[in-house]
């Protein structure tokens, strides 16, 4: 008896059909993506996206040339040449990230005395070429410019579970 | 057409080569819209079974995807590996290409609306979509690369496969039809079912070949259960593998166009080719072109659904499929289907 039930159901390809009208019931069903380009994600306020160097809101850097996050970066990552400045206080005069190096694993930002280096939420940053990947003291501050608002932001929210 | 051009003032022969060049045309670019349509079509409805988006981005709803595409592969460089054998690598596409618009010639469109009404219109797409496996196996050869090779070798043997069965399928219509002409099949099929219904397909006798014929042709296009020409996670992407620019896109026309033929084939061999689906005299009003498209469509939708659906086969289940399940059951059919007929029609 089992034999022709299995023998029915072999010929009339019946689990085809089972399989056909789940599909056809989930053809009908909202999508589970969003519409990326125009509509995004929420993101955390620790997400570590693209790098930043902060200013104060006084404009000036906040970088003291430190060099401990140079030191703790795993990917070793982060370029850092300083000299005291005319004032006498110490400043870089080189800050590089190589972006294709980087494992944004955010030690640079937990390892700063000073809140300078940070991981943004911006995570669209693809370029056309390698050499554009290799920011600069000037771009940074020009990321932490563009996104201060936002990084600020971020850290209020983080700062109580710190 | 000819008549038209011959009261232009043309000799006969010129009419007619005229006409013949412009029934050509008319077939080959609407299918090449038809095409870049219908890989938007499948793209989306995969992806909508996925309960993904699909291309939205390109032209309103993404409708422009395909040409966006096709353009940037005209635009890339054709890349021959030096060790290719140059002719054969560069002519393979072209057999694909063009033997997927051939078999399109006796393809009826409306009542009489056919380039070639001629009266071995089946015996012509079985020729025509044999000779495809010469692109297949040429271009996995000539290309002188090992994976394109064994998937070429597995799509020559998959489509040579059902092709058998494929064959033994439609002489149980061509039985019934008592024609090999595409026109007369369709025209055959008009109340065939209790003099409701225009279709083969809901006869008892033939709905199993109507079944069997739609899953040879999703083995014949090498559609997914039976994609194993591109198995992506062993063969890189099957015999294209090496090819690059226009060559891939004429490989990559040629299967849809192919896929497209198969729809046709199904529609007008089963279900009634222009014919509206009951026989009914208001249905009639609608051309029968626009009754044609709805069957294409809808087959088409049919193949995407299946491809969002079903798991890929391995090689040997698709071989015992084709040879052990397929070819005698269509051997039983066309000795109960020339049965029947011996006992109703002809006794």
């Amino acid at each position: 008896m089992s034999n022709i039930a299995h023998l029915v159901r072999t010929f009339t390809l019946w689990e085809f059909v089972q399989a056909h009208w789940l599909t056809l019931k989930y053809f009908f069903k909202p999508k589970a993506t969003i519409n990326y380009p125009f509509e995004k994600n929420p993101l955390s306020p620790r997400f570590r996206g693209e790098h930043a160097l902060r200013r104060y809101p006084n404009g000036e850097e906040r970088c003291i040339a430190c060099k401990l996050c140079e030191a703790v970066c795993p990917a070793q990552a982060i370029t850092i040449e300083a000299e005291p400045r005319d004032d006498g206080s110490r400043r870089t005069t080189r800050y590089d990230i190589d972006m294709t190096k980087c494992i944004y694993c955010g030690f640079c930002q937990e390892a700063c005395p000073v809140d300078a280096i940070v991981e943004g939420p911006n995570f669209e940053f693809a370029t056309e070429t390698r050499e554009e990947l290799l920011y600069d003291k000037a771009k940074l501050l020009a990321n932490g410019d563009k996104w201060e608002r936002a990084i600020a932001a971020n850290l209020a929210a983080d700062a109580p579970y710190r | 057409m000819t008549e038209f051009f011959q009261n232009l003032g043309m000799s006969y022969e010129w009419a007619w080569g005229v006409a013949t060049v412009c029934g050509i045309l008319l077939i080959a670019l609407p299918l090449m819209l038809a095409v870049a349509m219908i890989i938007y079509a499948d793209r989306k409805i995969w992806a909508a079974m996925a309960l993904r988006r699909g291309p939205n981005v390109v032209g309103p709803f993404g409708l422009l995807q395909s040409f966006a595409d096709g353009l940037k592969v005209f635009l890339q460089e054709t890349i021959i590996p030096s060790s290719a054998n140059r002719g054969l690598f560069l002519i393979a596409p072209i057999i694909t290409f063009t033997v997927a618009l051939m078999a399109w010639a006796v393809i009826p469109f409306n009542s009489g609306a056919v380039l070639a009404d001629i009266n071995v219109g089946l015996l012509y797409i079985l020729a025509v979509s044999s000779l495809g496996v010469y692109g297949v196996i040429l271009s996995g050869w000539s290309s002188n690369s090992k994976y394109p090779f064994f998937s070429a070798m597995r799509a020559s043997a998959q489509m040579i496969s059902y092709e058998v069965s494929i064959g033994f399928i439609l002489i149980g219509v061509v039985l019934f039809a008592d024609s090999f002409n595409l026109n007369e099949i369709v025209r055959v099929q008009q109340g065939h079912g209790l003099g409701i219904v225009n279709a083969f397909g809901f006869n008892l006798l033939l709905f199993p070949l109507a079944v069997l014929f739609f899953i040879s042709s999703l083995a014949e296009t090498a559609r997914t259960p039976f994609d194993l020409t591109e198995a992506e996670s062993e063969l890189v992407a099957g015999y294209q593998t090496e090819y690059s620019s226009m060559s891939f896109a004429l490989f990559w026309l040629g299967e849809y166009a192919n896929v497209l033929l198969m729809c046709t084939l199904n529609a007008v061999l089963f279900w009634g080719g222009w014919l509206p689906p009951i026989d009914w005299a208001p249905l009639y009003a609608v051309p029968g072109i626009i009754w044609l498209f709805a069957k294409i469509l809808f087959f088409f939708f049919a193949f995407s659904w299946v491809k969002a659906t079903v798991p890929r086969y391995r090689y040997d289940q698709l071989m015992r499929l084709g040879w052990k399940v397929f070819l005698p059951i269509s051997l039983i059919w066309v000795f109960l289907v020339s049965g029947y007929l011996m006992l109703t029609r002809y006794s």
